[in-house]
C-alpha cells in the first residue's frame, strides 16, 4: 500500500524546501543533514515502505527508526506531505512549547516510532523490534537510517553483531554516507573504510547505491533472498541540492537565515521545475 | 533473592507468554531452566549491555513485557543513556534487574559493588525503583513489576539472604512501606531498604535491651516513596534512622531526609547510615565491606543510644 501519490523526486524536492524553512525559522543546526538523507527518505516512504498515514499504529505497517535524530526535519517533513498530520504543523518545528523537537521525537507526532538524538541507539531498538517481528511470524520490515559518524559509537556493533546472530531479514539499515561528520571529515575523525566489508564480514548483506538516486536506492533495499539483516551504504553527499551548502561542515550547524535562506529557496524551486 | 525472583518470574512468564528476560551473558545455572523452558520467552544478549537495553525497548515497543538482567552495574550504568532515553522516555514496560546490589559481590572489588545504582536509576524520570531486602519482598516486586505500567528498576542482592518476613510473599502496594517490627509508631523509628533491612533489626534488638524501644519499617520501594508515612515520623517521633546498603547520596537517606525537611510539623531529628561516597580499594564479604564504611548495628545502636541520651539530658 503506497500513501504517497508523489514521485520519490518531487516529495524529496518537498522535503528540501521543507527543511530550509524549517531549520531557518527553528534557527536549528543539521539542514545538511537533512539535505543528504532526503532522497534516502523520500524513497522510503514513497517506494519502499507500506504505512497507512490514517492509521499510524497500524500493526501491519513497516517500522522505521531515524537513529540520525538530528536530521528529524525531514522526517516531520515526510510525514507531513503523507497525511500524518497537517503540513502546517512543520510551522512548530522547535518553537517554545511545540513538541516538533530539534531532535526526532514521538510524542504528540503520528508517525514517529521512535524518539532519538543522541547517537548509536536506533539499531539496537530496531534489531529489537525486528526480533519480535520475527518471533510473531510478522512480515512487516524494520528500517534504520543511520549517519556515518554514528558509526563511531559501539553501541551500533554490539547490535550489528546481534542482529547478524538471530538472523534478521526483517531488518534493513541504511547508513547515510555523506563522508562529514561533526568537525570534519569521516576520513579524517574515524575512518570507517572498507566500511562495506566490515558489514559483510559481520554477516550483513550490504548494498551500496548512490543515495541521490531514487531507483538504485529502491533496489538496494529490496529483501535479501539470504537470511540475515541489509545494509544499504548510501552514497550521499550532504547538503545536496544547495550548492553552497554542499561538501561542508558549515551547514552541520548554520541556519540559513535572509539572502541564503531565499537563494536556497530559490534553487530548490529551480530544481523542482527543471 | 535471586531465586525468589527467578521462581517467580517463572510464574510470571507461564501466565503471561507476552513476558521475557533477556540477560546479559550472565547467570550461570540460575536462568537454565527458565531458558529451556521458555526459549520463545528468553534472549541472551550477549556481553552487550547497551544493545541489550536498546533491544529490551525495542521489543516492548512491539508488546513484550521485558526483564533485562545482569550482576552489579553491567545492567545499569553502563547502558544508562538506553534505559534514560530508549526506555524510561517512551514509558516502556521494562524492569531492569540487577543482581548483587551493594557489597553482595564484595570479594570481586570495585568494579562489581553497585553502591549507587539506586542514586542513579532514581533520578531517571519515570522510573519506578524497588530495593527489597529479603526474598519475600523480592518475590512481591518481582510479581508487581510483572504487571505494572513503564519502567522498573529491580535491585536485587544474591542468594542466601536471611528470612526477614514470616511469609514468603508479602503484600506491598507501589511506593507503601512496610511495617516489621516494633509498634507501628515510636519515639524512634528505623526504615531500611536496599538490602540492609536485616541490620535494623539487628539494632532494634539491641536498642529493645538497652530499653530503647522504636519501630522497624522496610521501605522496598524507593521511587516512588512512601512520602506520607515519612511526614507522620517527621511529626510523631523524636528520631527516624535510615539503613541502607548503599550510597549515603541519593538512596532512602536522602528520600527521608528530603521529606523531613519539608515537614513543616517537623520534631524528628534524621541518622542516616549508608555507603560514604568514597572509593573502596580493598576487598571483602559482605560483612566485612559493611564493618569497612561504618555499616553495622553496634554503630546505629551506640549513636541512636548516644543521641537518646542526649535528648533525655535536655528534657
Amino acid at each position: 500500500m503506497r500513501e504517497c501519490h508523489l514521485s520519490p523526486s518531487q516529495l524529496a524536492q518537498r522535503i528540501r524546501l521543507h527543511a530550509v524553512r524549517m531549520t531557518s525559522k527553528g534557527r536549528t543546526s543539521h539542514v545538511g543533514s537533512v539535505l543528504s538523507c532526503a532522497d534516502i527518505l523520500a524513497t522510503l516512504y514513497g517506494r519502499v515502505m507500506t504505512v497507512r498515514a490514517v492509521e499510524p499504529r497500524w500493526d501491519g505497517r513497516d517500522r522505521f527508526i531515524m537513529s540520525k535524530g538530528h536530521a528529524g526535519a525531514g522526517v516531520y517533513a515526510t510525514l507531513a506531505e503523507l497525511g500524518f498530520f497537517p503540513i502546517e504543523r512543520l510551522e512548530e518545528h522547535c518553537q517554545n512549547g511545540s513538541v516538533l523537537c530539534g531532535h526526532i521525537a514521538a510524542h504528540g507526532v503520528p508517525g514517529v516510532e521512535f524518539s532519538t538524538g543522541s547517537l548509536g541507539h536506533g539499531l539496537p531498538v530496531a534489531a529489537g523490534m525486528a526480533y519480535a517481528l520475527k518471533v510473531r511470524g510478522s512480515s512487516s520490515r524494520t528500517f534504520v537510517l543511520l549517519s556515518d559518524g554514528e558509526l563511531d559509537e559501539g553501541s551500533n556493533w554490539e547490535a550489528i553483531l546481534f542482529a547478524a546472530h538471530h538472523r534478521l531479514s526483517g531488518l534493513c539499515g541504511i547508513v547515510d554516507y555523506n563522508k562529514i561528520q561533526s568537525l570534519a571529515t569521516v576520513a579524517d575523525t574515524l575512518g570507517l573504510e572498507p566500511l562495506a566489508e566490515k558489514f559483510r564480514a559481520f554477516g550483513w548483506t550490504v548494498r551500496e547505491c548512490d543515495g541521490h538516486d531514487h531507483a538504485a536506492i529502491e533496489v538496494a533495499m529490496q529483501s535479501s533472498s539470504e537470511s540475515g539483516p541489509v545494509m544499504v551504504i548510501a552514497h550521499t553527499v550532504k547538503g545536496r541540492g544547495v550548492k553552497f551548502m554542499e561538501h561542508s561542515v558549515l551547514w552541520h550547524y548554520r541556519s540559513p537565515q535572509g539572502e541564503e535562506l531565499a537563494a536556497a529557496i530559490a534553487e530548490l524551486e529551480a530544481a523542482g521545475h527543471a | 533473592m535471586r531465586d525468589a525472583f527467578v521462581s517467580e518470574l517463572t510464574a510470571l512468564a507461564e501466565r503471561d507468554p507476552s513476558i521475557m528476560l533477556v540477560t546479559g551473558d550472565l547467570g550461570f545455572g540460575v536462568l537454565t531452566d527458565f531458558a529451556k523452558r521458555f526459549p520463545a520467552q528468553y534472549l541472551n544478549a550477549g556481553v552487550a549491555e547497551q544493545n541489550m537495553a536498546g533491544l529490551a525497548a525495542g521489543l516492548a515497543l512491539e508488546g513484550r513485557r521485558v526483564f533485562t538482567y545482569s550482576i552489579a552495574n553491567f545492567p545499569t550504568l553502563r547502558c544508562l543513556e538506553q534505559i534514560r532515553n530508549d526506555i524510561c522516555y517512551h514509558g516502556l514496560p521494562v524492569t531492569v534487574v540487577s543482581v548483587g546490589g551493594g557489597f553482595a559481590y564484595g570479594p570481586l572489588g570495585f568494579s562489581h559493588h553497585a553502591t549507587e545504582d539506586v542514586a542513579v536509576m532514581g533520578a531517571l524520570p519515570g522510573m519506578r525503583v524497588m530495593a527489597p531486602s529479603d526474598p519475600a519482598e523480592a518475590r512481591a516486586c518481582t510479581r508487581f513489576s510483572g504487571s505494572a505500567e513503564g519502567p522498573s528498576y529491580l535491585r536485587l542482592g544474591r542468594n542466601g539472604e536471611r528470612k526477614l518476613h514470616s511469609d514468603d510473599c508479602v503484600r506491598i502496594r507501589e511506593g507503601n512501606m512496610l511495617h516489621v517490627a516494633g509498634p507501628e509508631s515510636a519515639d524512634t523509628v528505623l526504615i531500611g531498604s536496599c538490602g540492609a533491612l536485616d541490620l535494623a533489626l539487628e539494632a532494634v534488638g539491641l536498642l529493645e535491651a538497652s530499653g530503647v524501644s522504636a519501630a522497624v519499617w522496610s521501605s522496598p520501594f524507593i521511587m516512588p516513596f512512601d512520602r506520607a508515612r515519612v511526614m507522620q515520623f517527621a511529626s510523631n517521633s523524636s528520631l527516624v534512622v535510615t539503613v541502607e546498603e548503599h550510597s549515603e547520596s541519593g538512596g532512602l537517606g536522602s528520600r527521608c531526609a528530603q521529606v523531613i525537611a519539608a515537614s513543616a510539623s517537623r520534631r524528628a531529628q534524621h541518622l542516616a547510615f549508608g555507603i560514604p561516597p568514597v572509593p573502596q580499594h580493598y576487598v571483602g564479604d559482605q560483612h566485612f565491606m559493611r564493618v569497612q564504611v561504618g555499616l553495622t548495628a553496634r554503630r546505629i545502636h551506640a549513636m541512636v543510644t548516644a543521641l537518646s541520651g542526649v535528648r533525655g539530658a535536655h528534657e
